[in-house]
């Protein structure tokens, strides 16, 4: 049932997103163990595929070497965006605190870095959690309504139970026939020439 | 399947058992599924009843709020010179309960503990769950609640001021206010691989669309779990220093005063035991509840429970550590008031909060020195309970033994609470209960895709094992 569910929506959002149905997005292939999909994976690699990915329940242990997915910048995005969080509580608590309106209170200083410490480490944590939210979703291109993987016939197993191999049609070496042996001879089951 | 043979081996079951029992990765997606997916109209009349019985609760609470906003503060029994009372206790006490979710999630996630991966969303959730019932108190307690933009340098024209920076109130205000939306992003964050999940198993439209939406079009790829965990490791590192810092900050709010009982360097470390320690102990009486009423005995298991119930042990025992140098303090510093405080403290008209305080939080734990007592079901759900008895008083101990008897013994006071002051808490603990509830039946309760991972890791590791046998 989620399948019709999911066709009828898709030929929509296709149509609306120019996708053809003639367009072929890539070979797929699953496997039942994630040991096996990085075997595959790599193999797969070997031949000179470059455009691999791969689809598991959950992160597997290896995959990103094998296949040649690079180490993550998130990190770099979240430290400029911490800096920016701590820049922010200090102007804030300075510029209110000395400039705007200053206020003497116990004949404390109007503005010191010993007082403002625990604001600037909140506002720098919370500016850090919102970059690593929001840039790990823009880093994967989300929230998206479509993805032409989901028109694997197993693609609803990848967050179930299932480890697929994607080789991307986009792939110089691709050739939906040849490549569809090579999926087959790395083991991989149910492989198909998925469109859209 | 000959990963089934190998955990049936009672010899390697005896020594090493397993932490989640499964019999593949799609038994796991349905033992954990199958709890949420059910006709909504065919949840078992037990779930209605005791729903309409937490909502009910929270009807009394927005009933109480009511009446305090049409009345005034007068309403709780708060007085001179008790000015903080049971609301500031309920708030301590509710921001408490939600650490032990973001220790799991963020400290025993850097520290590796596979554990965790069963109880950490359920603890999430009780975090957030907790920060929403602790902050209707200060919130309250300002009598304008209306008036709340105030808390935040938000620029307006009817204060035409700024907050003074200076306060250690208004750096529990950042403090409490990030802490609720860091638990929030973490808590989605870790939802949405098993939204996924929930959205890909739907069969009905509604399902469909809520779950297709929430879960923002997530399909595992291997480039999405490469920055997911890099995002889930930052955030676990920083919520880690977020955690301790924020109970120490509320901690502030009474170490920074001058008042004998309230003025010692010992409350952060000391108040962020606490809260994990009662945190623990909250976690640990829902597990039970819906570990019985779900039957996650195969995801829960007694290795889970008792690995809680070290810390509770430890935690507890960090505590007592804190009761006895508060008291040494006070002698040896010399501090008159200091001296009399805590004299008054254990032997004054409040001694019967103080004792139930020592022994719920100092004595009774004690017994998780005993294996047996550890890994016993009932035993557990009792300490649990009696711990966050203890934990509430600790607060209120705190709070208003300090406060009651002022420097000028013509301003020694009493607290009495109101029938208001106990429905409202009791409104709030109705809060707590429906959002579980709710939570429990809606969402997936255990974290889907990192109990595969352990579970995958478990299941190569005993094929070794069995390997070397033969």
């Amino acid at each position: 049932m989620a399948r019709n569910f999911r066709e009828v929506d898709i030929e929509q959002i296709k149509d609306k997103l120019g996708f053809g149905a003639d367009k072929i997005y890539a070979v797929m292939g699953e496997f039942s163990d994630p040991h096996d999909l990085v075997h595959a994976g790599r193999r797969i690699r070997e031949m000179g595929y470059t455009k691999i990915d791969a689809l598991s329940p959950f992160p597997v242990h290896g995959i990103d070497a094998a296949i040649g997915v690079p180490y993550s910048k998130l990190g770099w995005i979240v430290i400029c965006i911490a800096l920016c969080g701590s820049a922010t509580a200090l102007l804030l608590q300075w510029w209110c605190g000395t400039y705007n309106y200053p206020l003497v209170i116990g004949g404390k200083p109007l503005f010191d870095f010993s007082f403002s410490i625990p604001i600037t480490f909140e506002l720098t944590v919370l500016f850090s959690a919102f970059a690593s939210v929001i840039g790990m979703f823009a880093l994967n291109g989300l929230p998206r309504l479509y993805h032409p993987s989901s028109n694997y016939r197993l693609a609803h197993r990848a967050t179930d139970d299932r480890f697929i191999l994607v080789i991307e049609a986009d792939d110089p070496k691709f050739n939906a026939q040849v490549t569809t042996e090579h999926m087959k001879s790395v083991g991989a089951g149910t492989v198909e020439v998925v469109v859209g | 399947m000959a990963d089934i043979a190998i955990r049936q081996d009672p010899q390697l079951m005896a020594t090493n058992p397993p932490l989640v029992r499964a019999e593949g990765y799609h038994d796991l997606t349905e033992q954990i599924s199958t709890i949420i997916e059910g006709d909504v109209f065919k949840t078992p009349r037990k779930y209605w009843i005791t729903l309409s019985i937490t909502s009910s609760i929270v009807l009394l609470l927005g009933a109480m709020l009511t009446y305090l906003v049409s009345t005034g503060i007068g309403v709780w029994g708060n007085n001179r010179p008790i000015g903080w009372a049971w609301d500031i206790t309920n708030f301590v006490f509710w921001i408490g309960i939600g650490h032990a979710g973001t220790l799991i999630s963020a400290i025993l996630f850097l520290f590796r503990q596979k554990w965790r991966t069963s109880i950490n969303r359920s603890a999430e959730a009780m975090t957030l769950f907790a920060v929403a019932c602790a902050g209707i108190f200060p919130l309250f307690h300002t009598g304008r609640p209306w008036r709340a933009y105030w808390l935040f340098p938000v620029p307006n024209t009817d204060l035409n001021m700024w907050q003074n920076f200076r306060s250690p109130l208004i750096w529990d205000v950042f403090a409490v206010s990030t802490y609720g939306t860091v638990s929030a992003l973490f808590w989605f964050t870790g939802l949405v691989p098993d939204l996924a999940t929930i959205r890909d198993r739907a069969t009905t439209k509604v399902r469909q669309w809520v779950f297709g939406f929430l879960s923002l079009g997530w399909r595992g790829s291997a480039r999405h779990w490469s920055h997911y965990e890099v995002a889930y490791l930052i955030l676990a590192g920083i919520s880690t220093p977020l955690v301790l810092s924020v109970h120490s900050i509320v901690s502030f709010d009474f170490a920074t005063s001058v008042i004998p009982g309230w003025h010692t360097t010992i409350f952060p470390p000391y108040f962020v035991a606490g809260a994990i320690f009662s945190g623990f102990a909250c976690v640990m009486t829902l597990l039970l509840i819906a570990r019985w009423a779900l039957n996650l005995q195969n995801l829960i298991t007694i290795k889970h429970l008792e690995n809680m119930n070290k810390i509770i042990l430890v935690t507890g025992s960090i505590v007592g550590y804190a009761y006895c140098t508060e008291f040494f303090i006070a002698w040896y510093s010399g501090g008159v008031y200091e001296r009399f405080t805590f004299v008054n403290r254990a032997f004054g008209p409040y001694a019967w909060a103080a004792w139930t305080m020592y022994s719920c939080n100092v004595f009774i734990p004690q017994l998780y020195w005993f294996k047996k007592m550890r890994t016993s079901i009932p035993v557990m759900f009792v300490i649990s309970i009696t711990t966050n008895i203890g934990m509430w008083f600790e607060r209120f101990v705190i709070i208003v033994t300090s406060l009651h008897r002022d420097f000028l013994p013509s301003s020694w006071g009493y607290f009495k609470p109101t029938w208001v002051d106990i429905c409202t808490f009791t409104g709030t603990i109705g809060l707590f209960l429906t959002l579980f509830l709710l939570f429990a039946r809606f969402l997936p309760m255990i974290a889907m895709s990192e109990v595969k991972g352990v579970w995958a890791k478990e299941k190569q590791m005993f094929a070794k094992e069995t390997v070397g046998h033969h």
